[in-house]
């Protein structure tokens, strides 16, 4: 049974595809070798935090989130919001695969006239539900959603992804100072924290530790994982479920370039495109 | 003439508009008992959401809320909603068309005393240069409720400047707001000069005292920043063949210079502009102050009496 035969506003919500986790993990494999192929075709991009997202992606597009690939704006979806817009690739790649357009369109990434554009614009492509690539904008905007939710009484639910990066931005704690303080309980936010961002280490550039204890201390549910474990990152999700009277976010812990030997933990591949040389042997790695 | 306050009626107006719709939600940033959201605030406190003092937060809040079906107001005074939350307002609003209205108050010098951090003189220029931005500045509170009441039921994004004293009506109970069309105020044939917010006032009196001096002044009144009434602008250009800009804005980007691109190329003809120029002012009472910086009627006449000069002395100019 899939979400589309339910009535409305029932807490019962499933996913279209409901994968095991077995398939979650073949499905993030899937994701991550069009990521490398959509890069490497377009020339640029930015490989690295694309790969370090995948596996929180596959659990929500392939086992959490209730859509329409057919009906993007179906009013009762749950959104997932992408606030580090440079991530896009995965995101296009979890939209292709669950149907929203066709897996061959991921070819066309990044050129003129293309629906996927570099970073996401939600005037575009559908099943994307805000422009991002200015960093540090996408709680504030997963906000208004869950927001708009509360006021019509409607079930869905809110997913931001968030880099720990974009966390330097001031504007992401002015959110969630005021997520806890109106008690926004519909939304999720997960933080992809591979530890890197575009010119080395966070713990170098501007040190965000300690950052769980921030999240807690500004009023939020917290919970820790690794964002590369299918169980941990699921039962996380259906933790923030149950969470009422506050937000919650999950801090996940994952490597940039996750999935490729030498893109992981390689500040080199986090806005670089590989050489169809190296793309190859990605692939190879990913099969 | 008498006075009255631009953002009271912006206050009072959207009360009534959350009674009719209920899809309105309003923002603020803690200056609510300011901007006057605090009618509508006290009548629907569960579509009232105060970000304290974050404007940033609150544009991306709006947006959020703007994309799943809501008609935004935020509010905060022009210098913050607009510098403070530019690339929030870029990304979020402009470049997803989504249907949020800024209305700001205390626009301009007449903040008076807070000094030049509070006046808000680059807002219009920021704003004219979103694309897909509707830009008001209405000029004076029946104006304002009326163009507040229009763009509630227009979709998209939109600014609009109000003041913080009370400012002189030029309307009457009754007027009829039309969205992106100017308002021939007065008729004339001699000079235009083409005015909005505080300065339509000065423009009609500058006006009448020029007609005393045998110039006869038409006077528009162009609320609409964006989209421009270009057929106005440029019908005046062709009928008077000398324009006066006046504005309480910086020089650049502001009213000035957008009724400048359009006559330089349709229908060029001489041109002044009254407004800040290229300087920022001091803290003063308002009056003190529209005095000291020249945006005044006395102002405006010196102005008119200059392209009136230019347009006898350039005999290829006169149409």
């Amino acid at each position: 049974m899939d979400c589309r035969s339910m009535p409305l506003a029932n807490p019962g919500r499933v996913n279209p595809f409901d994968l095991s986790v077995k398939e979650l993990k073949e499905m993030a494999k899937r994701l991550r070798r069009h990521v490398v192929t959509m890069i490497a075709t377009a020339g640029s991009g930015h490989p690295g935090g694309s790969l370090s997202a995948a596996d929180i992606i596959a659990a929500l597009y392939f086992k959490t989130l209730c859509y329409r690939p057919e009906d993007p704006k179906w009013p009762e979806r749950d959104r997932f919001i992408l606030s580090k817009g440079h991530a896009a690739p995965v995101l296009y790649a979890a939209l292709a695969e669950a149907g929203y357009f066709p897996v061959s369109e991921l070819a066309t990434l990044r050129k003129l006239d293309s629906r996927l554009q570099g970073h996401t614009d939600s005037q575009l492509t559908p099943g994307v539900e805000m422009s991002a690539g200015s960093l540090g904008m996408g709680l504030s905007f997963a906000i208004g959603v869950a927001l708009a939710g509360k006021l019509d009484a409607k079930s869905y639910r809110t997913y931001v992804l968030l880099s720990d990066g974009e966390c330097q931005e001031g504007q992401t704690w002015e959110a969630a100072l005021f997520a806890a303080h109106f008690r926004v309980d519909n939304l999720t936010a997960i933080v992809d924290f591979n530890g890197m961002q575009l010119s080395g280490w966070t713990r170098d550039i501007m040190n965000l530790e300690p950052f769980a204890p921030k999240w807690q201390a500004f009023g939020w549910h917290t919970i820790e994982i690794d964002g590369h474990d299918f169980d941990q990152i699921l039962s996380a999700f259906q933790e923030a479920q149950r969470v009422k009277g506050k937000p919650t976010v999950i801090v996940c812990h994952t490597i940039k370039g996750k999935g490729v030997s030498f893109m992981e933990n390689n500040v080199a591949f986090h806005g670089k495109a590989p050489t169809w040389e190296q793309a190859k042997k990605a692939l190879e790695e990913l099969e | 003439m008498v006075e009255a306050s631009t953002r009271e009626a912006y206050g009072r107006v959207l009360m009534e508009l959350g009674k009719q719709n209920k899809d309105i939600v309003v923002l603020d940033a803690d200056l609510s008992p300011s901007t006057m959201t605090c009618f509508f605030a006290q009548e629907f406190p569960d579509r009232f959401f105060d970000c304290g003092l974050a404007e940033q937060n609150m544009i991306g809040i709006a947006a959020g809320l703007a994309a799943s079906g809501k008609v935004v107001f935020a509010s905060s005074f022009a210098v913050f909603a607009s510098c403070r939350c530019f690339d929030q307002l870029r990304i979020c609003i402009a470049q997803q068309r989504l249907n949020v209205k800024i209305v700001a108050t205390h626009g301009g010098i007449t903040v008076g005393e807070d000094g030049i951090s509070h006046q808000g003189i680059e807002d219009l220029a920021l704003y004219c240069a979103l694309p897909g931005f509707t830009v008001i500045v209405p000029a004076d509170a029946i104006e304002a409720a009326e163009a507040v009441k229009t763009v509630a039921s227009t979709y998209g994004p939109c600014y609009i400047r109000l003041s913080r004293p009370k400012t002189p009506l030029v309307y009457q109970e009754g007027y009829q707001f039309t969205l992106g069309k100017a308002v021939v105020m007065r008729q004339g044939r001699d000079a235009t000069i083409m005015a909005n917010g505080i300065m339509v006032a000065e423009a009609l009196r500058g006006a009448d005292a020029l007609a005393r001096e045998g110039i006869d002044c038409r006077v528009i009144n162009v609320h609409t920043m964006k989209p421009l009434d270009k057929e106005a602008i440029v019908q005046a250009a062709r009928d008077t063949g000398a324009v006066v800009v006046a504005e309480e804005h910086l020089a650049h980007g502001g009213l000035g210079s957008r009724v400048a691109q359009v006559i330089a190329k349709e229908r060029p003809v001489p041109m002044e502009f009254v407004n800040l120029g290229d300087r920022y002012a001091r803290s003063g009472k308002a009056e003190e102050l529209l005095q000291r910086y020249g945006l005044t009627a006395h102002e405006i006449q010196n102005a008119v009496r200059l392209v009136v000069d230019r347009k006898k002395r350039f005999t290829s100019f006169v149409p």
